[in-house]
């Protein structure tokens, strides 16, 4: 078996806020001991609500912030151990589309100057003939090579924003929720683009999403977080979840179809807060499951190797 | 007996742009009507129209009449509307994080809704706001009632601005895109609450969303907005299993569901036109695989469609 | 085009800007422009009303007051001028190394910058005067000093704003270092805003300087300066009126001029505002 593209090894981010002259600084652990593989070729979607980790992990994996523990490896290259000079190199093979197209690209730069921007950076010029050709790849007339942002639609800025993604021709481009500030018709076209880009150009991507329904769509395997853990890796779309809050996130997700109406028993309670967390299982004052061993211990992510849950009682 | 809300021919504009245009629709006791479209499409707009807020936007209906209870809101004077405002017609906001007074405490701003529309004291009012906590499954509602609302999460708030729709004791509900801001499990509980509402206590709701999941889940009749018109209207279950209206079979299909092979979403091609450059005749043709030149030339009528109505000229099978 | 050209298609951008235009030839073409020399004195002509000889009449030394006007406009433009520039400088570059650095600089700078700004622009403008001694160089300090606070915080506050920016985020994921972030993203961001503060400070200065001319600060007599003559002319009030009057006509309607030419500036290049406009 070929060794993966990407390997996340203990991977954890602690964060501080507050603290001053009259209060102390609490802290979070945003993400907490990940280990987590990308194979070539793979697309991995990571799903969880607010406050999962998915955004912070995200940047992790391209270390636009710094890890508290652990490590990342990319094609056997670690990167968390890399100086400078030769991290700005390896940026060269992996690269990230975000979320908000309106803020993703700056207002004074034309079309041009944003996508001649990986270029420069790399201390590489672009060549001119080049450009049209990288607007039509993400479906933009090369008519728009002077326009400005805030001539375009929020679409057209998100396909700009993967013009410049792949400018350099990455291997492994990280997608923290492309489509969310999206139509739904939008958001189909854009996933279109992503799918046929990765066919095209054999890329990797991490997808990350709120959107469950999405990401059992576009991709191979599933990861589901909550406050900042992976509580499940599900191995294809098709695959039960085990995990009671996958299968919460499931039922959570309304099918566009009456007949398949559901009475669902929503979950009880609330996220609790990432800096007051409850020993033993993060999920467990909303598991319907739970019990008291799930209070006292926190489950590690075991089980079958192909399908690991991290729970106590899984389904 | 009447409709609790009816819309007809609803025209808005803003300016000398015309927003909205021939909208027609009803929402009867007891039902939940859902109103669908993507950003542009005037769904909010038409809700401020109901509840007769447009001047505020610095709107005004140009045509149709806007009917309560069979009473033209037109013909009412201001302190009618007010006084129907946040008594029998209770409005939720879209988004929770905004729509609560920071300065003042929940219990507050729940309590000031009973005592100005049902004429309670300050203790009446009290007990009714706590028992409407209650309700809505707010656990320790005599402490959430003395909390700020920075204290509490996102959900916890939406729960307190459907409390204060409710304290009027409404006829109607208007929720305008309720969940939108919400974790998907919290939404869950949101519109499992919201359809809770209508079933026990009987009230009408107009629920305004883009999320055609939302809709399968909790709607009775679907009404589909597409660039300030109406393009299809009816019962939800033949709308869904044979939409009328290409916009709405696009929508349907725009959305990844279990069992779609891979490739198979692809979105409508172009985008919603702005309403300064609406396109002649119907305005989807740009975007419709059936486009014919009728259809570029001349706005569809809208025709009964099954228990329903549909704008096109080229309607797909009839339910 | 750019934007301070389009600000000129703007009915009153067009004004403005051509009296400020107008004022600015004659600033630097005057020597071509005047008949008479500033400060060849010629008593027996003074207190002269205005004449076919002299346009604006003459002041108490019988100088024309159309040429002292006209060089008058060099000294205040080029002191106020001058001495925003260097604020702008000096205040983008204080600004932008505390928002970029944070921490004890942030501080430092901060409570500096506010301690003057916590003066009236006047009186830290004489006290500097009073060390420097008067002139032009001690008038320029002082109106440098005095506005530093204005430009330091607002570059400040831009920078702390854009960084949180996801394009700057974007650029970071590119492996963009901090020197390319700084000068391709967050300088010209945040210079539009600064720029279109420094024009309307310009406007501001000259009144400052017209002040401390005012007060025999400024430019020292011979050289003529609008605050200057109409300290002297305010003694004339009754003989010879003109002698202040036009030296303020000019002041006033020049700052009023920068102000409506900044308000059109502004409305070019703020997007929205354009997008409104063009739609």
């Amino acid at each position: 078996m070929t060794a993966p593209l990407i390997r996340i090894d203990t991977l954890s981010k602690r964060f501080q806020s507050g603290g001053g002259l009259f209060a102390k600084p609490r802290a979070m652990m945003a993400v907490r001991d990940v280990t987590l593989s990308i194979g070539k070729g793979e697309v991995l979607g990571v799903v969880g609500e607010s406050g999962c980790g998915k955004s912070t992990l995200a940047r992790l994996v391209l270390r636009l912030i710094e890890p508290s523990a652990g490590r990342v490896t990319f094609d056997g290259t670690e990167i968390t151990a890399l100086p400078p000079a030769a991290l700005r190199k390896m940026r060269r093979r992996m690269s990230m589309v975000f979320q908000d197209p309106y803020s993703s690209l700056d207002p004074r730069h034309s079309l041009t100057e944003v996508l001649a921007e990986p270029f420069r950076v790399q201390g590489e010029t672009l060549p001119p003939e080049q450009i049209p050709q990288m607007l039509e790849a993400v479906g933009l007339p090369a008519t728009f090579a002077q326009s400005h942002p805030h001539q375009l639609s929020g679409g057209q800025r998100q396909r700009v924003g993967i013009a410049r993604a792949l400018a350099l021709r990455p291997d492994f481009v990280v997608l923290d929720e492309p489509t969310a500030s999206l139509d739904v018709s939008i958001q189909a076209q854009i996933i279109a683009l992503l799918a046929d880009l990765r066919d095209r150009l054999g890329l990797t991507y991490l997808f990350i999403s709120h959107d469950l329904g999405l990401v059992r769509y576009f991709c191979d395997r599933i990861v589901v977080m909550y406050l900042g853990s992976v509580v499940e890796v599900l191995p294809d779309t098709r695959t039960a979840p085990r995990h009671p809050y996958t299968q919460a996130l499931m039922a959570s997700n309304f099918a566009p179809d009456p007949a398949r109406r559901r009475m669902i028993e929503p979950l009880t309670g609330e996220i609790p807060s990432p800096f007051a967390l409850p020993p033993g299982c993060a999920f467990a004052t909303r598991c319907p499951r739970a019990s008291d061993l799930c209070r006292q211990k926190a489950p590690a992510l075991g089980g079958d190797a192909a399908h690991p849950v991290a729970c106590f009682h899984p389904l | 007996m009447s409709a609790l809300l009816d819309l007809d021919g609803v025209g808005v504009s803003i300016g000398r742009l015309a927003l909205l245009e021939g909208i027609s629709l009803t929402v009867e006791r007891g039902q939940v009507l859902g109103l669908v479209g993507e950003s542009g499409s005037g769904k909010s707009l038409t809700a401020m129209a109901a509840m007769g807020l447009l001047p505020l936007i610095g709107g005004r209906v140009t045509q149709g009449s806007v009917r309560f209870d069979g009473q033209d809101m037109a013909a009412m004077t201001e302190a009618q509307r007010r006084a129907l405002r946040g008594g029998r017609i209770g409005f939720v906001t879209q988004n929770p994080m905004t729509a609560l007074d920071p300065v003042q405490r929940i219990g507050e701003q729940v309590d000031v809704v009973s005592r100005l529309h049902l004429g309670l004291d300050r203790k009446a009012a009290r007990a009714r706001t706590l028992d409407l906590l209650t309700q809505l499954r707010i656990p320790e509602a005599a402490v959430v009632a003395e909390a700020w609302p920075h204290q509490l999460s996102g959900g916890m708030k939406q729960r307190i601005v459907i409390a204060m729709a409710l304290a009027g004791d409404p006829d109607l509900i208007i929720a305008d895109e309720p969940t939108t801001a919400l974790d998907v499990t919290v939404q869950a509980q949101i519109i499992q609450i919201l359809g809770n509402l209508v079933r026990e206590k009987g009230v009408a709701l107009l629920l305004i969303t883009h999320d055609m999941g939302v809709v399968a889940q909790v709607c009775d009749r679907v009404a589909v907005l597409y660039a300030g018109r109406l393009a299809e209207e009816g019962p939800v279950r033949p709308l869904f299993a044979a939409p009328a209206h290409p916009y709405t079979a696009a929508l349907i299909g725009c959305i990844p569901q279990d069992g779609m092979a891979k490739g198979s979403l692809t979105g409508i091609p172009g985008a919603v036109p702005s309403a300064r450059a609406f396109p002649p005749g119907c305005r989807f043709h740009p975007r419709c695989a059936r486009a014919s030149d009728l259809c570029r030339s001349a706005p569809p009528p809208i025709t009964p469609q099954g228990d329903g109505r549909v704008a096109c000229h080229h309607p797909g099978a009839a339910r | 085009m750019i934007a301070p050209l389009r600000a000129l298609r703007r009915p009153q951008g067009a004004l403005a800007g051509l009296w400020l235009i107008l004022v600015i030839c004659a600033a630097i073409l005057a020597p071509l422009l005047t008949p008479y020399a500033y400060d060849i004195q010629a008593l027996p002509n003074a207190y002269q009303p205005a004449s076919a000889a002299h346009w604006l009449g003459t002041d108490e030394f019988g100088r024309d007051l159309l040429t002292r006007l006209i060089y008058g406009a060099r000294t205040s433009l080029s002191v106020s001028a001058t001495a925003i520039s260097i604020s702008v400088l000096c205040g983008m570059v204080l600004g932008a190394a505390a928002a970029w650095f944070g921490g004890w600089l942030d501080r430092v700078v901060t409570m500096t910058v506010d301690l003057t700004w916590s003066f009236p622009e006047i009186l830290i403008a004489l006290i500097l005067v009073a060390i420097i001694g008067p002139g032009t160089t001690g008038v320029m300090i002082a109106i440098a000093v005095a506005y530093l606070a204005q430009f330091t915080r607002l570059t400040r506050a831009q920078i702390m704003t854009l960084r949180g920016e996801t394009f700057i985020e974007a650029a970071r994921s590119l492996g963009a270092g901090n020197g390319h972030i700084l000068f391709r993203h967050l300088l010209p961001n945040a210079l539009a805003p600064v720029l279109v503060s420094a024009m309307l400070a310009t406007g501001d200065a000259i009144i400052l300087e017209a002040t401390l001319g005012f007060f025999g600060l400024g430019a020292q007599p011979p050289v003529p300066s609008w605050g200057g003559m109409m300290s002297a002319g305010s003694a004339l009030v009754f003989k010879a009126p003109w002698v202040i009057i036009f030296p303020g006509l000019a002041v006033a309607i020049t700052v009023v001029a920068i102000n409506l030419y900044g308000d059109a500036l502004i409305g070019e290049l703020d997007i929205r505002s354009r997008l409104r406009r063009d739609a």
